[in-house]
């Protein structure tokens, strides 16, 4: 992994990554890490999902992946042309943490992190890709990584430091 | 902007000078911050998006609601029990329920008198909630207060102020962002036109 080049992913941000890199994106709360991998030719694709669904958007110029139910079409669009098949793709999901707790309903109403959650894995449904692991929930953050070469996904946190999904 | 900044200035006066009053010596605080910020940019506030704090969150509701953080690196949350309550901290050891108690206890403190100090000056109806706490990535904690920036856009409106005790052994962060169309209700108990 020493030699590994790493591509970021900011929030609400997505890439893709072939030929050994990995992608990274870092501090993962309510927001969701979806990630895509291609076995065969070995690509992989992450999506930092921030809010379930766009379509209550007031956004000027829609940023496709800041939303789970755009993110993943987009994702699957830039993944696709780099030799990567539908059909092949296998799904990670991380993070849709609940930070906070409330007993305030008000605050506590957005439960965003799981509606993140949820909503990723209806996409993921709806492009019939299955889901192979996750690592979702609790109330901690996330930082995550993606090998290209494996598809291996890292998770790390705070409280319970690194594992391998 | 400038509305905002004196706005924030005020705010954080109280705010430290309850900070004073609890660790019974001076606190400096900076000049407020006032900036739209890419999503990306606000945990580089504090150290970058891995970056471990310890985090108060207050969700402001009433007129003009929005998202308050109270944040401290784990040393100056650290210092902050050792010198308002006497207690040791272990090294690496995660904070006990006490001390989660009273750290939430000293955001709530600070929290409060920032905003009752902002509800005076605007005469609107202010309240926080009950103080959450977590000790986490940055990142993380802080995404959670641009939720409501997110249909809006990828920046949103930040009030910052950093807080030093006089030994530079502590310093803390108030983060105040307010929801997107809270500005209008702000600005408008100003008597300020609307930018």
């Amino acid at each position: 992994m020493s030699e590994t080049v790493i591509v970021k992913v900011g929030m609400a941000d997505l890439n893709v990554a072939g030929g050994g890199q990995s992608l990274r994106t870092t501090g993962l709360g309510s927001c969701v890490g979806l990630t895509l991998f291609d076995p065969v030719v070995r690509v992989a694709g992450m999506a930092h999902v921030m809010l379930p669904s766009s379509s209550i958007s007031k956004d000027a110029a829609l940023n496709k992946a800041k939303y789970a139910d755009t993110a993943l079409p987009e994702l699957l669009l830039r993944m696709q042309k780099v030799g990567a098949i539908a059909a092949r793709l296998q799904a990670k999901l991380a993070g849709g943490a609940q930070m906070f707790t409330f007993s305030s309903p008000a605050a506590d109403t957005m439960r965003i992190g799981p509606r993140n959650v949820e909503a990723c894995k209806e996409a993921l449904w709806r492009y019939n890709i299955p889901i192979i692991a996750e690592d979702t929930g609790g109330n901690y953050g996330r930082t995550i990584e993606i090998e290209s070469a494996t598809g291996k996904l890292f998770v790390r946190s705070v409280q319970l430091g690194a594992k391998e999904l | 902007m400038d509305v905002l900044r004196e706005v924030g200035n005020i705010g954080a006066g109280h705010a430290a000078t309850a900070l004073s009053k609890l660790l019974g010596k001076p606190v400096d605080m900076d000049v407020p911050r006032v900036n739209l910020v890419p999503f990306d940019d606000i945990a580089e506030q504090v150290g970058g998006a891995e970056a471990v704090v310890a985090a108060v969150f207050l969700r402001v509701e009433g007129d003009a609601p929005g998202n308050l953080f109270f944040l401290l690196s784990i040393d100056s949350a650290k210092q902050l029990l050792l010198e308002l309550v006497a207690m040791e901290t272990g090294e690496g050891a995660p904070f006990t329920e006490l001390e989660v108690s009273a750290l939430s206890e000293i955001g709530n403190i600070l929290a409060g008198s920032y905003l009752s100090s902002l509800a005076d000056l605007t005469r609107l109806n202010l309240s926080p909630t009950v103080p959450g706490f977590a000790v986490d990535m940055a990142g993380a904690i802080l995404a959670y207060g641009l939720l409501q920036f997110g249909d809006m856009g990828d920046k949103a409106l930040l009030i910052e102020t950093s807080f030093f005790d006089g030994f530079d052994r502590v310093e803390g962060n108030l983060f105040l962002i307010p929801d997107p169309d809270a500005f209008a209700t702000i600005f408008a108990s100003l008597g300020v036109p609307p930018e």
